[in-house]
C-alpha cells in the first residue's frame, strides 16, 4: 500500500473541491471496497477525503411521500429502518443479503452504489484488465467466468456489478443526488451505472469530483409488497450468482404493474423493462411469469462458465413473481 | 497526527499516527492490545472484529483518522477483571477454540449477538457469525459455545430482573 494523504471533510463543497482539483484523489466512505483496493494495488490515490462525517446520515420522509436516504447512512441502519422495512421491503432484504454484519455496519449508501466489480482479474494486478488499465485486454474473456455477465457485456469487459442494494434501488426507480465541481444534479439510478462498451474503466456516469449526497426513494405503494431473492454459492456472505428485486401489483388476477431488476447478470443492475412490459395486463400466472422472464433473457449471451445463469435467472424471476402473486392473493 | 479516541471505556491517545494506517494497527502496535487479530486484512475473515460506536466492524478496514473521537471496544474489553467474561468462558467450555486466530473476532461477534437477541435460533447464530471465518473447527463447537453464551446471558438477565426463564 502506497502512502497517501488523509483529510476529513466537514462540508460537501470542501470535499468536492479537495478531490476535484487532484486527479489522484478519491472520496473515502466505509472503506469496505476502497481499502481493499489500496492493499491490492488496484487503487493508488495520493489523497483520500473522508466523507463519512458529512451531515448526510438522515433518513427522512419527503413532502411528496418519498423517502430521502443520506449518502452516509450505514447499510445496516438503512436495512433496519422501520419505514424501509414497511414500505420498501425489497431494499431492506437486499441490504441484509449483502456482505456480513461487520461490513454492513461500515458500508455507506453512496459507497455501496460505487463499489467496483469483484471480477478476479480486475482485483489481480498481475492480470490484464481493461477496467483497471484501459487497453490491456480482458482476461475474463476465455478465462474463469462463473460470476460474469450474461447481458449487456462487450468484447472489452464481461464484469458484473456486485451491489445488492443497487438492484433494489433500480427496481424502485430511485434518484441519486450528486454534487460536483459543476454543481448539483439528480440522476435516475437506472442511468447511474453504465454498460461497459469500449470504456469499461467507467463504471458510472459520474465525473471526477462528483459526490453522492443522497438517494431518494419515490412514493410507490406497490413496493410494500416487494421482494429480493438472491442465489449464491453458499447460504450467506457471498456475491450473487443471480438476484431478483421485484414488486408486483395484481388486481383481479391481472398484473397492473411490475417492477423488476436483476443482479449478477450485467455490468449494471439490470432493469427488466422487457419483462415488465410483457407482464402489464397479463394474467398473474406462472405461464405469464415464465414468458416474461424468457423475453427478458432472449438476448442473453453467456460466456464459458456461466451458461447456467440463463435458466437460473429465469427460474429465480419466475419464483419471485410467483411468491409475490401468492402474497397478493392472501 | 495525535489520535484521541475511547478504547474499552478509557480515553486513549496515540502520537505520530498516520491517518491512513488501520485502526487494527493502532490497537495492536501502538496501544498494546494484540487481542484483535490481523489475518486477511480485507474485511473477509472477521478476525479483527471490534465494536465501533457500539456495533461490530472490521478494524482492518477503518483508517485511523476515521476512528478519531469514537468509541472502540476490543476483545480485551470482554474480560471481567482479571478473569474471563461469560462469552469467553463459553468458548473455553464448549471447546470452540483450536488454533485460536479467529476466536477474538468470534467473541466480539457473539457478544454482540447475545446482547441483541435473547434466544437466537441456529439460523440467527449462523447469519450473525457469517462474517467470521474459522478454518479449523467446522463451526460445530462454535455453535455450541454461542448457544451456551446465549443461555447464560438470558438467565443472568432473568435473575437480574427477578424473573425465572420459563
Amino acid at each position: 500500500m502506497i502512502p497517501f494523504d488523509y483529510q476529513r471533510a466537514d462540508r460537501a463543497d470542501g470535499a468536492v473541491a479537495a478531490v476535484g482539483v487532484r486527479p489522484a484523489a478519491a472520496f473515502l466512505g466505509g472503506g469496505t471496497n476502497l481499502v481493499d483496493h489500496l492493499k491490492l494495488g488496484v487503487a493508488e490515490p495520493e489523497l483520500l477525503v473522508d466523507v463519512t462525517r458529512l451531515p448526510f446520515d438522515g433518513i427522512d420522509t419527503l413532502p411528496d411521500g418519498g423517502v430521502r436516504v443520506g449518502a452516509t447512512v450505514r447499510n445496516s441502519d438503512l436495512a433496519a429502518e422501520a419505514i424501509v422495512r414497511q414500505r420498501y421491503p425489497v431494499l431492506s432484504q437486499a441490504l441484509l443479503s449483502g456482505a456480513s454484519g461487520q461490513l454492513r455496519n461500515l458500508a455507506t449508501t453512496g459507497g455501496n452504489l460505487l463499489q467496483r466489480t469483484r471480477c478476479p482479474y480486475f482485483q489481480d494486478v498481475t492480470t490484464p484488465c481493461n477496467k483497471r488499465e484501459p487497453g490491456q485486454g480482458c482476461s475474463a474473456r476465455g478465462g474463469y467466468t462463473r460470476y460474469h455477465a450474461i447481458l449487456g457485456a462487450s468484447e472489452h469487459c464481461v464484469a458484473t456489478h456486485p451491489s445488492d442494494m443497487a438492484v433494489a434501488l433500480t427496481a424502485l426507480d430511485a434518484t441519486v443526488h450528486v454534487t460536483g465541481p459543476n454543481g448539483q444534479r439528480d440522476i435516475p439510478v437506472t442511468e447511474l451505472h453504465r454498460l461497459p462498451g469500449d470504456e469499461p474503466h467507467r463504471d458510472t456516469v459520474l465525473e471526477h469530483g462528483d459526490l453522492i449526497t443522497a438517494v431518494d426513494l419515490p412514493e410507490l405503494p406497490m413496493a410494500a409488497r416487494s421482494r429480493y431473492r438472491k442465489v449464491r454459492d453458499r447460504a450467506s456472505y457471498a456475491f450473487a450468482l443471480v438476484s431478483v428485486a421485484a414488486a408486483l401489483d395484481v388486481e383481479d388476477g391481472t398484473v397492473r404493474e411490475a417492477r423488476i431488476a436483476l443482479g449478477g447478470v450485467a455490468h449494471k443492475p439490470w432493469r427488466a423493462n422487457t419483462a415488465e412490459q410483457a407482464l402489464r395486463g397479463a394474467p398473474a400466472t406462472e405461464q405469464s411469469f415464465r414468458e416474461a422472464a424468457e423475453a427478458e433473457l432472449a438476448e442473453a449471451q453467456p460466456v464459458r462458465d456461466n451458461a447456467f445463469k440463463v435458466p437460473m435467472a429465469r427460474n429465480t424471476l419466475v419464483a419471485t413473481l410467483r411468491d409475490l402473486a401468492g402474497e397478493e392473493a392472501r | 497526527m495525535r489520535l484521541s479516541f475511547t478504547v474499552n471505556g478509557r480515553q486513549c491517545e496515540a502520537d505520530d499516527v498516520w491517518e491512513g494506517e488501520s485502526l487494527l494497527y493502532v490497537l495492536r502496535e501502538r496501544l498494546g492490545l494484540p487481542g484483535s487479530k490481523n489475518a486477511c486484512e480485507q474485511g473477509e475473515c472477521g478476525s479483527c472484529t471490534v465494536y465501533l460506536d457500539g456495533v461490530p466492524a472490521c478494524a482492518c478496514l477503518v483508517a485511523a483518522g476515521q476512528a478519531a473521537g469514537r468509541e472502540v471496544g476490543t476483545v480485551e474489553g470482554l474480560a471481567e477483571g482479571d478473569g474471563l467474561g461469560a462469552v469467553q468462558e463459553s468458548f473455553v467450555e464448549a471447546g470452540a477454540v483450536q488454533c485460536g486466530f479467529c476466536t477474538p473476532g468470534l467473541l466480539v461477534a457473539t457478544d454482540d449477538l447475545v446482547n441483541r437477541v435473547p434466544h437466537p435460533s441456529d439460523a440467527e447464530i449462523r447469519e450473525s457469525l457469517a462474517g467470521n471465518l474459522c478454518r479449523c473447527t467446522g463451526y460445530e463447537k462454535i455453535m455450541d459455545a454461542v448457544r451456551l453464551a446465549a443461555d447464560r446471558r438470558a438467565s443472568s438477565e432473568a435473575s437480574r430482573s427477578g424473573k425465572t426463564d420459563a
